[in-house]
């Protein structure tokens, strides 16, 4: 549905050039949850930008291809570029943000916003067939109907997050893009709020892509992630095969990290911080903190290679052990 | 050396304001000193002479040199807008820190004050006040009045910060550290004030200038005294537009004008000066 | 002199919210009451989401608020009052903080050894500034850093790790007997994140200093408290050692928690409860989660529930493990009806 090559998006700004993703090859294929993992400042929220064509000064996407195949109202493929997948931006594919407080209007009822976002492109201007149509499936997700004629900041955070869900998904999009859409909330409305994303792509077969930091959360809820790390990717498969065994030492660490309860064995954080955006060392990025880095890593940067089917990795020990 | 260089750095806005506000300090402080004549004087030189090498801008229908006199004008005035500004910025402070961070009591008392000071509209009072004492004000009085109307503002403003800065998390830290009030006050909160303080300062002589020069031009100043108001005040009463003399009417405007614009650029000039260094500190 | 180092006891806290006229009491906490032993340096965890009041009850024993009714002992003193309780400078010494971000935990106008060397000399550790550097250099090296490196910077000169140890480090110069870490990993990196419990576990044995541990994140909290208390709208409704209460919980709250957070290593089960009610729950004068239990009976809604002690140590505040027969508060782990 998504296809990345090799691209590079940098901030560009007067005191410094952010090569927040930088290199970036990636698939998102019909009908799968893929989620993208990183901690912060691993350019995870640009490359959503990037994927959602929402790309403004200074961001700009310096090389590469991005293509969007999209199916028209006759079924047939039409593919996009940069440029043109945001003409069909909520039909096509939607955005799901975080901070749900500062992304609904505070002044308008919720009802206005939906039509507002709906109606501008698609000549749905009959405001009762409309409602009605956002009534039902705000009762297939199970939110109560009265959320319509209320203000933002009376409901509650993850009453809040729901109805961004409602929004982003309504018009039944093939791409679905999700930046960390429960964070702040708590534990307990957080699972009702993935379970619910969980329905929603299961029910209309699309693509959701759900960019988080919580290794636990894509645990649960993807099918495929992407490790990323200082604006590459350095590892993406099928999720229970890279967290049963990772192929990256990042991944690898990381995930070993993780303290789960009922287990009170010692972990280890990882030393050292990630490498600056604004002058990446030229070869791996994570050799300065790599426990296997050799020299070949810090002269040049490892590419993602296939180690088992599907599941990929950048890293030269998977070359060296004739994987 | 780098702090040199900092300096010379100082953007653009920053640049003009400080150089005009040069200027006028040179005129203001320096120049008088060298006047031939005590400008206030009447009739120390023949009236309304035209512009000539001997007298720059000539002279007025009082029998003074235009610009020696505009010299002393330019000096009374400032005198009037730093001191002003000063008192009330000090006082202003002090009372926004107080209220603000001990909060109860002590901050409803000071609200009210400054409440009050603020929904009372200055100039109609001012110009009440004047024309009771009329003949008898003097700028000893104008100035106290100036200030007893201007402390509320930058008060309610530090009342403001101080109170937003009591919630944060380092003041708790400076507890644990053993810091009390007052330690508190001037060295965590104080900090994050006295940018604005300055900027403060600035406006406040601006406003000091231009309510006594408006009290000033309707005669309800000291007219004794050579400000740019009653510099103005008495060119009005001698015809100064219908009579064309526009050196004595002309150049104290023209002062107040430059004088504003200078304070002006000076005061937003500074304001992104300390925001871009804070800008720079930040990661 | 008491072996209990901090007790609350019935504390609490109630709030005002929305004016003068018209506003309504919110319990914030509601009748609080744990303790800590002092023979061994001890973890203590309070765990609860948003509205718990574990936020709350971490800022009264701070001292930074008082409560509504209940008092805070340390060591047999009240830290409120001056007179029959505890000096104010004694409590500074034997209680610190850790805050949550640590950005806003130094003020960005001043460098942050300033604070280093305030708490060094006004709370009378050391007697001059070079007696105080010397304490400081030792407190930054017991969490990893140098003070060389650290001299002179601002706090935005520092990652968010570095300034977090420096926090620790600052709460460590008067070697307290308690520290009070408001979610002091939070805000940190996931991998990065277990360095900074890891050092806890180390000070705690290197200096012998208790810590309450307030989060929401039930995976560190289990990792290294020795107990743990559950919150929930203002109300302790269980407590006891971390690993009975995360490996067998009898509060349902608890249980929901549980099954909430997502763990890698074992999926969900798809069951989710109803979505929150907050402001009713507060006021609720019976169970407060009496709204969301899939156990709940008819008592539940009508009366409190009592706090039953299990074995002697455990905690909960619910009908369930003594069968919904009021009147019972004692009980032991064998009676207890498998759920």
């Amino acid at each position: 549905m998504l296809k990345l090559r090799d691209v590079k998006a940098y901030y560009q700004t007067p005191k410094a050039v952010i090569q927040a993703v930088d290199g970036v090859t990636l698939d998102v294929f019909e009908n799968e949850i893929l989620g993208i993992a990183g901690e912060s400042g691993c350019g995870k929220s640009t490359l959503l930008k990037v994927l959602y064509d929402s790309v403004q000064p200074p961001l700009k996407i310096v090389s590469g291809e991005l293509t969007a195949e999209m199916k028209d109202e006759n079924g047939q493929t039409v593919l996009l570029g940069p440029g043109e997948i945001r003409n069909h931006w909520w039909r096509f594919i939607s955005y799901i943000p975080q901070g749900s407080m500062s992304v609904l209007n505070p002044v308008i009822k919720i009802e206005t916003q939906f039509f507002d976002a709906i109606s501008k492109k698609h000549n749905l201007n009959n405001k009762k067939e409309m409602h009605e149509r956002i009534a039902a499936y705000l009762k297939e997700l199970d939110l109560p109907v009265e959320v319509l004629n209320s203000y933002a900041h009376q409901l509650s955070g993850g009453m809040r997050q729901r109805v961004l869900v409602a929004l982003g998904t309504f018009l039944h999009p093939q791409i679905v893009l999700a930046d960390e859409p429960t964070t702040a909330l708590d534990v307990v409305i957080q699972k009702s709020i993935l379970l619910m994303l969980m329905e929603v792509q299961q029910r209309m077969k699309n693509s959701l892509v759900i960019v988080s930091h919580d290794m636990g959360v894509h645990y649960q809820i993807t099918n495929r992630i992407a490790i990323m790390y200082a604006g590459k990717i350095v590892e993406v498969g099928p999720t229970e095969q890279v967290f049963n065994n990772p192929k990256h030492p990042y991944t690898q660490m990381l995930i070993q990290s993780l303290p789960h309860v009922g287990d009170r064995g010692e972990r280890k954080g990882i030393s050292g911080r990630p490498p600056s955006l604004i002058d990446p060392p030229k070869g791996c990025r994570y050799a300065a903190r790599c426990p296997f880095v050799m020299d070949r890593c810090r002269e040049t940067s490892p590419e993602l290679i296939e180690v088992e089917p599907n599941h990929f990795a950048a890293c030269y020990l998977n070359e060296m052990k004739g994987a | 050396m780098q702090k040199m260089r900092n300096i010379l750095r100082l953007n653009r806005r920053l640049q003009v304001g400080s150089i005009l506000i040069l200027i006028f300090l040179i005129f203001g402080l320096v120049l008088p000193r060298f006047s031939p004549y005590n400008a206030i004087d009447w009739n120390v030189v023949p009236r309304n002479l035209p512009a000539s090498k001997v007298h720059i801008f000539g002279t007025t229908s009082l029998g003074q040199d235009t610009f020696w006199l505009l010299t002393f004008a330019i000096q009374n005035s400032l005198f009037i807008g730093v001191i002003v500004a000063f008192f009330s910025t000090a006082i202003g402070v002090l009372a926004g820190l107080t209220a603000g961070y001990a909060g109860g009591v002590v901050d409803r008392v000071l609200s009210l004050l400054m409440d009050v000071f603020i929904s009372v509209p200055s100039l109609p009072i001012l110009i009440l006040v004047a024309s009771l004492l009329q003949g008898k004000t003097s700028l000893l009085t104008i100035g106290i009045a100036l200030i007893v109307f201007n402390w509320p503002w930058p008060a309610r403003q530090v009342r403001a910060i101080a109170l937003s800065m009591r919630e944060r998390e380092f003041i708790n830290t400076a507890r644990f550290s053993g810091k009390g009030t007052l330690g508190i006050v001037v060295y965590e909160i104080f900090p994050y004030i006295f940018n604005w303080s300055v900027a403060n300062f600035v406006n406040t002589v601006l406003v000091a200038i231009s309510t006594e020069s408006a009290l000033a031009v309707i005669g309800l100043s000291s007219v004794q005294q050579a400000t740019l108001g009653t510099m103005i005040y008495w060119a009005l009463q001698y015809q100064g537009i219908l009579g064309k003399k526009w050196y004595w009417i002309g150049s104290p405007v023209v002062a107040i004008v430059i004088l504003f614009i200078a304070l002006f650029l000076a005061s937003t000039g500074f304001a992104e000066y300390s925001a871009e260094k804070r800008g720079r500190q930040s990661a | 002199m008491s072996d209990l180092l901090l007790e609350v006891k019935d504390v609490t806290k109630s709030f005002r919210i929305g004016g003068l006229v018209f506003g309504t009491e919110l319990l914030a906490l509601d009748h609080v009451t744990l303790s800590l032993d002092k023979q061994k340096p001890s973890i203590m965890s309070i765990v609860g989401e948003s509205g718990s009041g574990k936020t709350t009850l971490a800022k009264l024993i701070l001292k930074l608020h008082e409560p509504t009714s209940g008092d805070i002992l340390l060591d047999g003193k009240s830290i409120y009052s001056a007179e029959h309780g505890l000096d104010h400078l004694d409590y500074l010494r034997a209680v610190q903080p850790i805050f949550q971000n640590p950005f806003e935990t130094f003020s960005a106008r001043k460098p942050v050894e300033t604070y280093l060397y305030d708490t060094a000399l006004k709370l009378k550790v050391a007697k001059n500034k070079n007696e105080a550097r010397d304490v400081i250099a030792a407190a930054l090296t017991s969490v990893g850093l140098d003070l060389n490196v650290a001299k002179g910077k601002y706090a935005h000169q520092f990652s968010g790790g570095e300034l977090q140890r420096i926090s620790i480090a600052r709460g460590l110069i008067p070697r307290p007997k308690l520290i009070v870490a408001d979610e002091p990993v939070s805000m940190i990196d996931a991998s990065l994140r277990m360095n900074i419990v890891n050092l806890f576990l180390q000070l705690k044995e290197m200096y012998k200093v208790s810590f309450i541990y307030i989060t929401h994140d039930l995976s560190t909290a289990y990792y290294m408290s020795d107990f743990i208390g559950v919150m929930y709208r203002g109300n302790l409704v269980e407590y006891g050692a971390s690993d009975e209460i995360l490996t067998n919980p009898q509060h349902p709250y608890t249980q929901l928690l549980l099954d909430s957070v997502p763990m890698v290593g074992k999926k969900w089960t798809r069951d989710i409860k109803a979505p929150d009610v907050e402001l009713k729950e507060y006021q609720a004068t019976a169970c407060k989660f009496a709204g969301r239990c899939p156990f709940v009976r008819d008592i539940c809604r009508e009366t409190k529930p009592p706090m039953v002690t299990i074995d002697g140590i455990r905690q909960a505040l619910c009908y369930k493990p003594v069968d919904y027969e009021p009147g019972r508060t004692t009980v032991k782990s064998e009676t207890i009806a498998a759920s």
